[in-house]
């Protein structure tokens, strides 16, 4: 089977098409786009589709401008596209599928896989919040968030 | 034929890059002067940018709990670091950062940022004497 690359594609369409990452076994970037990696992760890490059901993204594409106490708006045609790329790729697990929260920290999903985290870390002053993912997951701006890229910061002294 | 397909992907990644990083293209000191403009336009008796007013701005609150400084720092020259989710902010001032060229991001992050720090969209008048400002910063 050739691919042909036609000609009457224009160069607009091609550049915001989504660019595959290299597949890497437990990636959690099930795709990406330039436009949702770049509005998505400028205040924070891009948090992966799947950890959020569509109905949650749902709900906050339509409040960006108060995105938990801070304007993150977008103009409507980067909105439809982010909305679309979330939706395609949300979490349709079990659990996830149900939650309602728009935090993924707060899902059940997170809970469990973070009950051996102890409270004195998460209060530690680098980590400052849970939605900080790359405080501990030092990958999280690709999508990598496998056990061997797990650092947990060290307490600051202050006793 | 593998070698065919990677270099045409190449030469259009490169097309892409190219298009993206000129679309709004403007230098810092293109888009001061036209924030100069449009404040004179909108205040007839307007005298002109300042550094020293900008720096006031930036550093102080606006009746919000945040300032400029408080994501960006108070020498914008050196990395900033968002006060909410602790992420790493480049440096805003363009001296000290060659991407501060894109004009549709800038006017962007105006209208969010002033959004958060003051409850309203900034005036020409104010994103002039921050950029002015900002131009002052040297890198040392
Ligand atoms: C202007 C800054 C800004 C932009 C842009 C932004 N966010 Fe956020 N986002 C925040 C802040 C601040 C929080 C709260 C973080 C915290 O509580 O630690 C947050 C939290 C979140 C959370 C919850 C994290 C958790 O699990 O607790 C999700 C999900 C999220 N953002 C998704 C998005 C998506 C999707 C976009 C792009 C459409 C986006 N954000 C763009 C500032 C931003
Ligand atoms: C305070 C540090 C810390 C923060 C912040 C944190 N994690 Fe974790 N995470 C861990 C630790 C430690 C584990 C391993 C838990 C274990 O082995 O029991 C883990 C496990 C995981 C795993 C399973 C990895 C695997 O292969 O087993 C995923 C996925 C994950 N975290 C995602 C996230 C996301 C998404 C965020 C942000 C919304 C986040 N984490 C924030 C510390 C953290
Ligand atoms: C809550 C954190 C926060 C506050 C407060 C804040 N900013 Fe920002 N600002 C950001 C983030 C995040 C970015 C995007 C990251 C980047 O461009 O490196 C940004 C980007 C910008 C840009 C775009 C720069 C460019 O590339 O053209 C300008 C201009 C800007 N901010 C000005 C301001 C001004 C003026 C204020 C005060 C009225 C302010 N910011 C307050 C977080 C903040």
């Amino acid at each position: 089977m050739k691919t042909k690359w036609s000609k009457t594609l224009s160069l607009a369409l091609i550049c915001s098409l989504s660019v595959p990452v290299a597949a890497i076994a437990d990636n959690l970037f099930a795709g990406t786009n330039a436009k949702w990696k770049a509005e998505c992760g400028s205040c924070h890490v891009a948090y992966p589709a799947q950890l959020l059901p569509t109905s949650s993204w749902q709900r906050m594409m339509k409040g960006l401008d108060k995105h938990f106490g801070t304007d993150a708006s977008v103009d409507t045609s980067t909105a439809a596209e982010i909305g679309a790329f979330l939706e395609k790729h949300a979490g349709s697990k079990r659990g996830i599928a149900g939650e309602t929260t728009m935090r993924v920290s707060e899902t059940a999903w997170f809970e469990r896989e973070h009950r051996k985290v102890d409270a004195a870390t998460w209060k530690n002053i680098k980590v400052k919040s849970a939605a900080n993912c790359a405080a501990c997951h030092t990958a999280a701006e690709a999508g990598d968030y496998r056990e061997r890229g797990i650092r947990i910061p060290q307490q600051e002294i202050t006793r | 034929m593998h070698i065919r397909i990677h270099s045409r992907l190449a030469v259009l990644a490169a097309a892409c890059a190219f298009a993206g990083a000129n679309a709004f293209a403007a230098t810092p000191a293109e888009m001061r002067k036209d924030f100069e403009a449009a404040a004179k336009t909108a205040m007839p008796g307007f005298s002109g940018l300042s550094a020293a007013r900008g720096e006031q701005f930036f550093k102080t609150t606006h009746g919000k709990d945040w300032s400029c400084a408080t994501c960006h720092g108070v020498r914008p020259v050196t990395d900033g670091k968002h006060t909410v989710t602790g992420k790493l902010i480049t440096p805003l001032a363009p001296v000290a950062n060659a991407s501060r060229t894109d004009l549709a991001k800038t006017e962007k992050w105006f209208k969010r940022n002033c959004s958060d720090v003051l409850g309203r969209e900034c005036t020409a008048a104010e994103k002039g004497d921050v950029l002015e400002y900002l131009l002052t910063l040297n890198k040392g």
